[in-house]
């Protein structure tokens, strides 16, 4: 990693994020705090295209804690107008807007070492990832799960993908606040517990294998 | 900062009780911190007899069900679904849950904390308020015991409450209260209490409050003899006390007892115990100015304009029976509640009758409970029986003034009727020419009656042997009674005529001790817990009492007499009034879980601990009956 090299000196905040992942005790599902998040984008290249809000919603002990979520929107020079109608956020809006470094370190100092949960959570990940790079910062470092693929693990549904408005109505999830991140976040956390609660009918669910691909080999 | 998902938490709670009352700063602050739980169907939210979890629930999403283990036998108690609350009051009291909770189906559900909820409850008299009323209505749990939806039902009676009397206004206390010091000995301050008539009695050092002592601690401390009548007051008082402000509400009263679970509120100058005393609230203050108690009731039919408002608390009163017996509140007392409400109703329509009709009575009269609510042992809502009794008038008179009563009776029955007591399907009604009569031809009536026992004619006429004053002349009741008593002793034949009656309704055991059952028809394996168990009870109380000259008409009251009069036989009257208020209850609870009269039992559906209850109630029946048989010489009469 160049990065190691680049910069030796992180803001206080981050160091603080990663001395919080060097606590190695054993995992459980039960006292793992999840971070459900979503972002919504400028458009859908990593590379060039910027989060505009991040919206995000913790499960504690299989319980979503409404005082533990999160949401953000992000002042971006770039604009895209086409994306407008997906998730309304205006360049000049009345929502209370902060840069993107800002933004980042709010979001870590909520994020700690939290489990990320994503629908399609490779994404979002990279996303953020972009932005920490942008930043001269490490990746993050927590670990992430993909509702798309959690769901796959799930009998007879190896070879299915779906969107999340296709797993919600299977999942007969009402769809309120559909496209913005944290109306999407709650949506996933929603989801989540479901297919948690159908895989443990299912099978005894270790921590483990909610990283696990359906090969059972390799992390996320 | 916005907080998207908080907003549509606090659109949901929005949209129902007590949360519609709350404006939007409280509520989106309990929003913000609502858990949100999922269940898979069948999952366990809490067990009967968990500690309180730290929120209470709104189903968001899904239903779910709230069951009760009574005698090792899962009940299900009510099912809640979307916006339905549960759980809240065990977190208010301090106690474990008095029942479970599970999903029902896949459900979502939001919790709210305690925490924050508390400061609700305490800074909104409307939540309050709204609280209390499904507490009172409910009495034990809105969450819990058996009322479907009833939490939301209860806006009506809220609102009902609001207008009629505002929970808002401050509670009446008394003001100097009685205070004493707190070397006192207890028996100085009972003396004290018993002058004074109070129940309780403030321990105050230097005219602040330390302590308090109530008829309960004398009860619970002195009576069993853990502490001496000559200790101090210091020794058996409650210590610290919890002190309020002046202009303290029904509803923070109602809910502050519930919180600190004490009796008795006291009132300083400036609410701390830092302070003098000024006042004190006790059950009684609060008693006679809140919601669904007997008290209140009695208020709403003096002030009832109409016979759809008596009709209404009536039916508070029929939720107050339920709340009763789920609280295993003694029977003898139900019933004796439940009639006083049902006479104070019975009055109230004859007097907006007489109102209508524009005239007052020709003479004295007296109107007549005959039957179940003379013996002051209706807990459902049940048929009518009543007569009435008019002062003697001369011949030419006679027709005038006969014509008024039965219009007077006709307007009652039919006010009786729209409350929900039923017509008499035998007509047995003081609107019936037959039994709206004027004191000699009663007389004349129970004469024949008693002179000449056809049994045909003893069927009919038991029921009016049991005849009980209502409203009117309480003399003409009393002539008509002693009158009774009189015929009767000189003809005792008449009681064995009584006897042989009832005894042809045997001991509802068969051969094989088994239950006996209907035969045939709609009720074929159903038990007459009413024919079969309860009446011949009923008759064998009614027939010693004659015998004996009671004047009790109540089944339970009339066997506590016949032990004292017959201390020899007080074994069998003592089983007869346990079984009585063991079947009674019995038919009550079946009466309310079916929503009927409680007749017929469904013995297929009870129970094996049901019928070994019900099957040691027979016993006495048997004794009862084979003393009947022996006293009166049954066997003699052909």
């Amino acid at each position: 990693m160049l990065s190691f090299f680049k910069r030796k000196t992180y803001p206080k905040y981050f160091k603080k994020y990663l001395n919080s992942f060097k606590n190695k005790k054993p995992k459980s599902i039960n006292k793992t705090r999840f971070v459900v998040f979503d972002t919504e984008t400028t458009g859908l290249d990593t590379n060039t295209d910027r989060i505009l809000s991040i919206g995000a919603i913790a499960i504690n002990n299989g319980i979503i804690d409404v005082a533990d979520s999160f949401e953000i929107y992000l002042k971006q020079d770039q604009f895209n107008a086409d994306t407008v109608e997906i998730h309304g956020i205006l360049k000049e809006g009345n929502i209370e807007k902060i840069s993107e470094e800002k933004a980042i370190e709010h979001f870590i100092n909520y994020l700690k070492n939290a489990v990320l949960i994503a629908h399609h959570a490779a994404f979002d990940v990279k996303m953020i990832n972009s932005i920490l790079k942008r930043m001269n910062l490490q990746k993050l470092k927590n670990k992430s799960i993909d509702t798309g693929i959690l769901y796959k693990k799930l009998e007879g549904k190896q070879n299915d993908h779906f969107s999340l408005d296709k797993l919600c109505e299977e999942f007969n999830i009402p769809l309120h606040d559909r496209h913005t991140a944290s109306g999407d976040a709650y949506i996933t956390a929603i989801l989540f517990l479901k297919i948690i609660s159908k895989l443990k009918q299912q099978r005894l669910l270790h921590y483990s294998d909610l990283f696990r691909t359906n090969n059972s080999k390799g992390l996320l | 900062m916005k907080n998207t998902i908080a907003e549509r938490v606090k659109d949901f709670l929005k949209k129902y009780p007590p949360f519609n009352v709350l404006p939007r700063e409280p509520l989106f602050d309990t929003a913000k911190n609502v858990e949100i739980h999922y269940f898979e169907k069948d999952q366990i939210i809490f067990d009967q007899n968990d500690e309180p979890h730290k929120h209470f629930y709104i189903v968001y999403e899904g239903a779910v069900r709230l069951y009760r283990f009574g005698e090792d036998v899962k009940h299900t108690v009510d099912i809640c679904d979307e916006g339905d609350l549960f759980g809240l009051r065990p977190l208010i009291m301090k106690e474990n849950y008095l029942m479970g909770a599970a999903a029902n189906e896949e459900t979502i559900l939001y919790g709210i904390p305690i925490e924050d909820f508390n400061h609700i409850i305490l800074n909104y008299p409307k939540v309050s308020q709204f609280l209390i009323a499904s507490f009172a209505t409910n009495t034990r749990d809105p969450f819990t015991d058996k009322h479907k939806g009833k939490l939301f039902a209860n806006i009506s009676a809220i609102k009902k409450v609001e207008n009629t009397f505002s929970e808002t206004q401050s509670v009446k206390y008394t003001k100097n209260p009685v205070t004493c010091n707190s070397d006192l000995q207890v028996k100085e301050a009972a003396i004290i209490m018993t002058e004074k008539v109070i129940d309780s009695i403030i321990i105050t050092e230097n005219n602040l409050p330390i302590g308090i002592i109530t008829d309960k601690d004398i009860r619970t401390k002195i009576g069993t003899g853990v502490n001496k009548i000559t200790d101090s007051v210091s020794e058996i008082m409650s210590t610290p006390v919890e002190t309020f402000k002046e202009n303290l509400s029904i509803a923070e009263a109602q809910i502050e007892r519930l919180k600190h679970k004490v009796s008795h509120l006291i009132i300083t100058e400036d609410g701390t115990n830092k302070t003098k005393v000024v006042g004190i609230i006790t059950d009684h203050d609060l008693n006679t100015s809140h919601g669904n108690n007997p008290m209140f009731l009695m208020k709403e039919i003096k002030n009832a304009k109409d016979a759809e408002t008596l009709k209404y608390v009536r039916t508070k009163a029929t939720n107050l029976t339920k709340a009763y017996l789920e609280q295993e509140i003694p029977i003898y007392f139900v019933t004796k509640v439940i009639t006083e409400i049902n006479n104070a109703i019975t009055k109230k329509a004859i007097r907006l009758s007489i109102k209508e009709i524009g005239s007052k009575p020709p003479v004295k009269f007296s109107w007549l409970a005959v039957g179940s609510q003379g013996r002051q042992e209706q807990l459902l809502k049940t048929d009518q029986d009543n007569a009435l009794v008019f002062d003697n008038v001369p011949k030419e008179k006679y027709p005038e003034v006969k014509a008024y009563f039965l219009e007077l009776a006709t307007k009652v029955t039919e006010k009786l009727n729209i409350v929900g007591y039923e017509y008499c399907p035998a007509n047995i009604m003081a609107s019936n020419t037959k039994w709206c009569l004027s004191c000699k031809e009663w007389k004349e009536q129970f004469k024949d009656w008693i002179k000449n026992p056809i049994a045909e004619k003893i069927l009919l006429s038991i029921i009016f042997f049991d005849f009980e004053f209502i409203y009117g002349d309480k003399e003409l009741h009393e002539t008509l009674s002693k009158r009774v008593f009189k015929y009767i002793e000189s003809k005792q034949i008449f009681l064995g005529f009584l006897s042989k009656a009832t005894l042809e309704n045997p001991a509802p055991l068969g051969f094989f001790k088994q239950f006996l059952v209907e035969e045939d028809g709609e009720n074929k394996d159903h038990f007459d817990i009413k024919s079969r168990a309860l009446r011949p009870l009923v008759d064998a109380a009614r027939i010693f009492s004659l015998y004996h000259g009671i004047h009790e008409n109540n089944t339970i009251a009339r066997y506590e007499r016949l032990m004292e009069v017959e201390p020899q036989n007080k074994e069998i009257f003592e089983s007869c009034a346990n079984a009585f208020k063991i079947l009674l209850q019995f038919r009550t609870l079946q009466g309310i879980a079916n929503n009927d009269s409680g007749k017929y039992v469904d013995i297929n559906n009870l129970s094996k601990s049901d019928r070994l209850k019900l099957k040691s109630c027979f016993k006495p029946i048997k004794n009862i009956q084979d003393s009947l048989k022996l006293r009166f010489n049954v066997s003699k009469l052909t």
